[in-house]
């Protein structure tokens, strides 16, 4: 309390409090793990942006302008498996999730702060095996390791590749499981649960399918290298194994892990729509109770991905069924943010822009896959750049907006540093128009039969290739503007002061960067989230 | 709920009985039983489980939320159990194939 107190007067924050290397890589601060966090993701992401880069280059002529075919196959498994384990996973829960976290409940730290320094060197572990996976040849079998190709025909790096994303899960599973405890434990006094911001109950829901679901990925990933390794039958036939038993194991976890991905921005987004509207939330716990309940839905629809595996029929009526239930708690959340803009005094700075973005692309994300999960239009849409179009729907038009919203909304925090609004502001909408004309022409593409994953197609379909290489460029650019102003900012950005969007919630209520322990004295909650217009909450 | 002092002879009694259990689970393998093999196997893995989430974890004095986190795990465990055995039961409902060994003779002919 006291070291804090000096801090508060003096200016020290948890980012001047120590120097030098060992300062942050022996540091327990969940603020500065969560730094840690960020770098090591966006070096992965660029990584991972660099083989996109490349197949969409490869992709604008029929034939391939750029690359083999087996190094075409390398590219977008490196893509998938980076963009996947290594950012997307991560991204909200381990950078905004770490920081956030223990200030929005009111508390100095994590339950287990050297947990979660542990959870970064495992993540940083599981990283240099998949890195030496690729530098030592590379994999192509895409990020879903499918058997046989997996354990029987597949050459290169396979194990090495599996093995960092098994490592990987780990730190997965200690982020959620502290993350739980913290929100159970360490709540604020009168922070009941139905107070707490909703990017806690993102938080909450998402923790639990990293701790549940993980593990099975685990499993699956040790079966196959049982079967590699020791010919134990398990996925081959000729063992006595099932190919499809793998499917299931892989989308247990794979599917709620798209849950990962997006429950985090769903959270965040309930942040910036209230905020830039000045308004409470509109059905607060409807949107809590939706997280909650896509968390659990989200574990019993993974056979949508094997409709057309040798999956049982009947099996697959199921899963088609459950598939269509998620559609509700997600249609919840839309109409709900929908209805905090109605009569809001709403501001479009940049963090808004990106949840005004996600809303509209996470909303195609959603119903396209509808497609998907029908049965009869599957059979047709499987395995093509529909499926491409979706999923990026989602993941980037959804949980990267998100991501992207959310480092804008609390970069001042974070740094003590605005950016340029102005600039923030066109990069979004660079973004929303890159990333539209990268996929819509995807959707397209699937419709009319082009399939994903191979090298070369047939010359009809080249001007909607070319579309979608030209958005990637656009996006591209989009992505390192950023990059520029937010290191740009770091040292010349206007001081943002502890609240540069008139907020509320507990994180905006101590000095920006916060000091070392948060808060000068533990705050005690007497309202409910989101009171905009209500008087300034009393601390007492 | 401050920690509970279990007394070392319960530690070791417990690991005497994981030790009699994998000996067990050994010799069942030796003996043919048919499908009741998987069975058994099974049933002396989940006995030495409980005792370590019992014992060595502590589950069986931990406070209800625990408790209902641990439940909750095998619950998960179900679902991914009963889903994929969803597909298993019900792969062979589906009439044979005829219809593709027709059309291949088609092309043979
Ligand atoms: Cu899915």
């Amino acid at each position: 309390m006291s070291t804090t107190a000096v801090e508060a007067t003096t200016g020290v924050n948890y980012l001047n409090a120590k120097y030098g290397i060992r300062s942050w890589l022996f540091t327990t601060d969940h603020k500065r793990i969560a730094l840690l966090y960020l770098v090591s993701i966006t070096f992965f992401f660029l990584i991972g942006g660099a083989a996109a880069v490349l197949m969409r280059l490869h992709l604008i002529e029929p034939q391939g302008a750029l690359l083999e075919p087996a190094t075409y196959n390398k590219m977008f498994s490196m893509h998938g498996i980076i963009m996947v384990f290594f950012f997307l996973i991560p991204s909200i829960p381990a950078v905004m999730g770490n920081f956030l976290v223990p200030m929005m409940v009111g508390a100095r730290d994590l339950a287990f702060p050297r947990v979660n320094l542990l959870s970064w060197y495992i993540y940083i572990l599981g990283g240099l095996f998949t890195l030496y996976a690729i530098l030592a040849g590379g994999v192509d079998t895409g990020w879903t390791f499918y058997t046989p190709l997996s354990t029987t025909y597949a050459n290169g790096q396979v194990m090495a590749a599996a093995l960092g994303i098994f490592i990987t899960g780990f730190s997965s599973i200690l982020t959620g499981l502290n993350f739980v405890v913290t929100i159970h434990k360490m709540r604020a006094p009168g922070l009941t649960w139905f107070r707490l911001p909703l990017f806690i109950w993102a938080m909450y829901a998402t923790s639990i399918i990293q701790i549940l679901g993980t593990p099975v990925v685990a499993i699956a990933i040790v079966l196959v290298g049982l079967e590699r390794l020791l010919h134990v039958g398990i996925f081959d036939p000729a063992l006595g194994g099932d190919p499809i038993l793998f499917q299931h194991l892989f989308w247990f976890y794979s599917h709620p892990a798209v849950y990962i991905m997006i429950l985090p921005s769903m959270g965040v987004v309930s942040e910036l729509i209230t905020c830039f509207s000045k308004k409470r939330i509109f059905g607060y716990s409807f949107i809590a109770f939706s997280s909650v309940a896509i968390a659990v839905i989200s574990f019993l629809v993974w056979g949508h991905h094997m409709f057309v595996s040798g999956q049982s029929v009947y099996a697959g009526l199921v899963f088609s069924a459950l598939s269509f239930a998620v559609a509700i708690p997600s249609a919840i959340k839309v109409f709900n943010w929908t209805a905090t803009l109605y009569k809001g005094s709403v501001s479009y700075q940049a963090p808004m822009l990106y949840a005004l973005g996600f809303i509209g692309l996470f909303t195609m994300g959603g119903l396209t896959g509808l497609f998907l999960a029908s049965l009869a239009t599957d059979i047709h849409l499987h395995d093509t750049y529909f499926v491409i179009a979706h999923f990026h729907y989602i993941m980037v038009g959804g949980a990267l907006m998100g991501y992207l919203g959310g480092l804008h909304f609390w970069w001042p925090k974070m740094t003590g540093r605005l950016y340029p609004d102005g600039w923030a502001r066109f990069s979004a909408l660079v973004i929303f128009i890159g990333f539209n004309l990268t996929f819509f022409p995807q959707f397209m593409l699937g419709y009319l039969g082009m399939p994903r994953r191979y090298a070369v197609y047939p010359p009809e379909f080249q001007v909607l290739n070319v579309m979608s290489s030209a958005g990637a460029s656009i996006l591209g650019v989009g992505y390192l503007i950023p990059l520029v102003y937010f290191i740009w900012s770091m040292r010349y950005g206007p001081v943002a002061g502890p609240n540069p969007w008139g907020a509320k919630g507990l994180e905006w209520e101590t000095p920006s960067p916060p000091p070392t322990e948060n808060f000068e004295e533990l705050p005690i909650v007497e309202e409910e989230a989101y009171a905009y217009g209500v008087k300034e909450a009393r601390v007492v | 709920m401050s920690p509970h002092i279990i007394p070392k002879r319960t530690y070791f009694l417990i690991f005497a009985a994981l030790i009699g259990l994998t000996a067990l689970t050994t010799y069942a393998a030796t003996v043919d039983l048919g499908r009741l093999n998987t069975v058994i196997a099974l049933l002396i893995a989940a006995c030495k489980g409980s005792l370590v989430a019992l014992f060595f974890m502590h589950l069986r004095w931990s406070g209800r939320l625990t408790q209902i986190v641990a439940v909750a795990a095998l619950f998960w465990l179900a679902i991914l159990l009963a889903l994929t055995l969803s597909d298993y039961r019900t792969r062979r409902w589906t009439p044979a194939a005829e219809g593709w060994a027709t059309s291949s003779n088609q092309f043979n002919r």
